[in-house]
């Protein structure tokens, strides 16, 4: 393998290391194969990792929400036609082919999930985490989602309604979280640095205007 | 297919715990495994939903246990079987016994952004209109098929409210069998949570799922 997989991430304290090099073992032996029948290009995978190493990822998504922010006839039109609004901005690429926004309220909180596989908006939030394809999320989201925010440290009042996206389909969701206070004149570039992935995910809420002063 | 990827609603995996800065991959073989699985789709042997149930038709336990990316690599190797691509020892060993199979195409390096890029679009050219609209009141069929489906158990034999039009788009339950893409029109289905789960929750929780036209029927 090339010299551009040298940045060997260092994540294996929660797993076994005899699986761990089997895995590896196996997908080395895959690749090898795969290349030598000239199914796939081994320079074509190093370029799809940096893809989503670097360029897709969500920053994307934030720009999209940061825009939304500050733009309300981008906010009219992101959910009305997701899909347009976002390839306008440059981020259409696969797993995002059909888009849905939906946007977060003191009213309503919006949250995505996809209990069948791993379904998730590629092109504007990059690949997804572990948690989001692993089964503690996908089997709890739909049935006690305010246990899922508790998970992630966030109280939901009763009165605000809670409602789930189990993305079933190719459409693939994008939650835009409520602007926080006190970011009034911020232009799209600031207020990108409160959007987080969770966020957008709807696991989450935008950071704090103080967080990132 | 009631399997293990089939998850809403089980218990018993405790809370969800989410790993602080965790990176895109934890090891090489995941960045070639998810890389591997990009790029083979691109060579046409299979399509997207015959992808999926790849995966989820792995034994449940399996399933449940499996980092993620291996669940990719062992619904990899069955297509790879299944569609003639490499024989069982060719995969054990990693070296190539056989010719290669012809494909129309694969990703090669020069195309990679063109093909993420691209895409592959599931929405086709209506030949009816829909045979529901927005506001409409529905039920969702009470069916178990063994093969592919998109409707989860957990939502089966449910009211539900139409809550919009998503367009009309391939229909995986056919598309997964080889059957052709049959597109069906496809609806984004509000449920309130207490049809789902009961009437201890809350009156205002309500989970979407986007459903095709041939898993619902008038209540």
């Amino acid at each position: 393998m090339s010299e551009h997989h040298s940045h060997g991430h260092e994540h294996q304290h929660d797993h076994d290391h005899s699986h761990l090099s089997e895995m590896d073992a196996r997908v080395r032996a895959l690749e090898s194969l795969l290349s030598e029948k000239g199914y796939i290009d081994p320079i074509a995978l190093d370029l799809i990792v940096e893809t989503y190493e670097t360029r897709i990822g969500p920053q994307n998504g934030a720009h999209v929400v940061a825009k939304a922010w500050s733009d309300p006839d981008y906010f009219d039109w992101l959910i009305q036609d997701a899909t347009a609004a976002i390839h306008s901005l440059g981020y259409a690429s696969r797993q995002g082919e059909h888009m849905v926004a939906v946007a977060n309220s003191s009213d309503v909180h919006h949250m995505v999930v996809c209990t069948l596989c791993s379904c998730y908006p590629w092109s504007v939030l990059g690949l997804p985490p572990t948690w989001y394809k692993s089964p503690p999320y996908r089997a709890k989201a739909v049935i006690d989602p305010r246990g899922v925010l508790e998970d992630f440290g966030i109280k939901l009042p009763k009165s605000r309604a809670v409602e789930v996206h189990d993305s079933t389909a190719e459409t693939r969701y994008l939650v835009i979280p409520q602007r926080p206070g006190g970011t009034d004149g911020w232009d799209e570039k600031q207020l990108a640095k409160l959007v987080t992935r969770n966020s957008m995910i709807g696991t989450g809420f935008a950071l704090d205007a103080k967080d990132v002063a | 297919m009631n399997g293990g990827a089939d998850l809403g609603g089980m218990m018993g995996f405790g809370p969800v715990v989410e790993e602080d800065n965790e990176p895109n991959f934890h090891a090489l073989w995941e960045e070639r495994a998810m890389a591997m699985v990009v790029a083979m789709g691109a060579c046409g042997q299979w399509n997207l939903d015959q992808s999926r149930f790849s995966r989820e038709s792995l034994p449940p336990a399996s399933y449940l246990s499996f980092p993620y990316y291996r669940i990719w690599i062992e619904g990899l190797q069955k297509l790879l079987l299944e569609t003639n691509m490499a024989t069982p020892d060719e995969i054990a060993s990693g070296n190539m016994s056989q010719p290669a199979k012809a494909v129309p195409r694969i990703m090669e390096a020069a195309n990679v952004d063109d093909m993420l890029s691209a895409g592959g679009p599931v929405d086709r050219k209506p030949n009816r209109k829909p045979g529901f609209g927005e506001g409409n009141t529905v039920r969702t069929l009470n069916i178990h098929p063994e093969g592919h489906t998109r409707l989860p158990r957990y939502a089966r034999g449910k009211i539900g409210i139409i809550s919009r039009v998503l367009g009309f788009h391939v229909f995986p339950d056919s598309n997964a069998r080889g059957k052709g893409e049959a597109p069906q029109w496809l609806y984004q289905i509000r449920f309130s949570a207490r049809e789902l789960w009961g009437d201890d929750k809350n009156p205002r929780d309500a989970v979407t799922l986007d459903l095709w036209e041939p898993y619902i029927e008038r209540p």
